[in-house]
């Protein structure tokens, strides 16, 4: 269970979230849906611990968010941050040292289903094979909490797909919850249970998506558009 | 993820129609046993919550039932299948009329349409 309580984040002057006001249930697969700049990154990087709030509480499982949430919040950020010399093999080893819930087996499963070589250097991946291994390192952990942010940014329709089913296939809801930013949200629509509309640091909305097409008849882009 | 989705409907209310459709087709047959709920989640491209939903609701119907720690069939009862299909029937029927009465037509038109089409089409129903 995600709760944040009167959220407030300041950069300077500037507030990025305001006064935001949001329940996450576990086990489900959450959008965090809005335009550039609504802050949704902010949300994200405030979940994942490396942002603390201006004002209000941001509390997972009933305590307050610090770094040490990482050991059950596994993050993948829109950044590069993987060593460019490593191969995907002394990633997988690098991440399997740093966090307990890493399973081994399954980063083979996600391997084997992305079709990457172990051997090959992070330096020597497509930007598209780059996206996938964000997501077989992020997948690979049996953490109950997953924070995607803009896991389809720059990406082909065929890698978004192949990172769609991924999710659908190697995402335990039963234990797990994931929560995701994108701009590609009629691709990932079928495999959301709720979004959050943000706009301009606001919570705008937060709803079931079938209850979106089954109260309005619209998709989730149509609902947005007319939100704003 | 072979199909996609009517954006203004819910999915796993799709879904249930995709089923049962498949099921008055005789696709699938009496004590079937359906994909697990992870398997035709990854199939038809949505998150298991509504695959569960998607039982759920034909379990409800009475187009399914679910034996503990084998997974889930399609019932055996020919009776309730004949009324499934019955039902499907009823249901595309009524979808016709109200069309169709929206376009300004009356029953009896709609009756003699269906008439001249059997002819035209040679009153074949295979």
């Amino acid at each position: 269970m995600i709760n944040l309580q009167q959220v407030t984040k300041k950069f300077g002057r500037f507030s990025a979230l305001k006064d935001c006001n949001v329940s996450i249930e576990s086990g489900k697969v959450i959008g965090v849906v809005g335009e550039n700049g609504s802050g949704k990154s902010t949300m994200l990087r405030l979940l994942a611990g490396s942002l603390r709030p201006t004002h209000g509480k941001v509390m997972i499982d009933g305590a307050v968010v610090t770094r040490k949430i990482s050991e059950k919040l596994a993050y993948l950020t829109d950044n590069n941050y993987f060593y460019p010399y490593f191969t995907i093999q002394q990633l997988i080893d690098f991440y399997h040292s740093q966090f307990n819930d890493f399973d081994r087996n399954k980063a083979q499963q996600l391997l084997h289903f992305m079709e990457l070589d172990s051997s090959t250097k992070i330096k020597h991946l497509s930007k598209g094979n780059v996206g996938r291994i964000k997501i077989v390192i992020t997948l690979s952990r049996n953490a109950p909490y997953l924070v995607l942010d803009e896991p389809f940014s720059g990406l082909d329709p065929m890698v978004r797909k192949s990172i769609i089913t991924s999710m659908i296939r190697f995402v335990d809801l039963s234990q797990q919850t994931l929560i995701l930013t994108t701009h590609e949200i009629n691709e990932i629509e079928p495999i959301l249970d709720e979004v959050i509309l943000l706009g301009s640091g606001e919570v705008v909305a937060q709803r079931s998506v079938e209850a979106i097409r089954d109260k309005y008849q619209m998709s989730v882009v149509d609902w947005m558009e007319s939100n704003y | 993820m072979a199909h996609s989705f009517l954006p203004d409907k819910p999915i796993y209310l799709q879904l249930v129609d995709r089923i049962s459709s498949e099921i008055v087709r005789g696709e699938r047959l009496p004590g079937d046993k359906l994909p697990s709920v992870r398997d035709y989640a990854i199939e038809s491209g949505v998150n298991a919550n509504t695959v569960q939903r998607v039982y759920r609701e034909l379990e409800f119907l009475r187009v399914v039932e679910t034996r503990r720690g084998q997974g889930t069939f399609v019932i055996e009862n020919q009776e309730k299948l004949n009324q499934l299909r019955e039902d499907m029937k009823q249901k595309y029927i009524d979808l016709f009329v109200t069309d169709m009465r929206e376009l300004g037509f009356t029953l009896e038109e709609m009756v003699k349409g269906i008439l001249h089409y059997q002819e035209r089409e040679g009153g074949s129903d295979d």
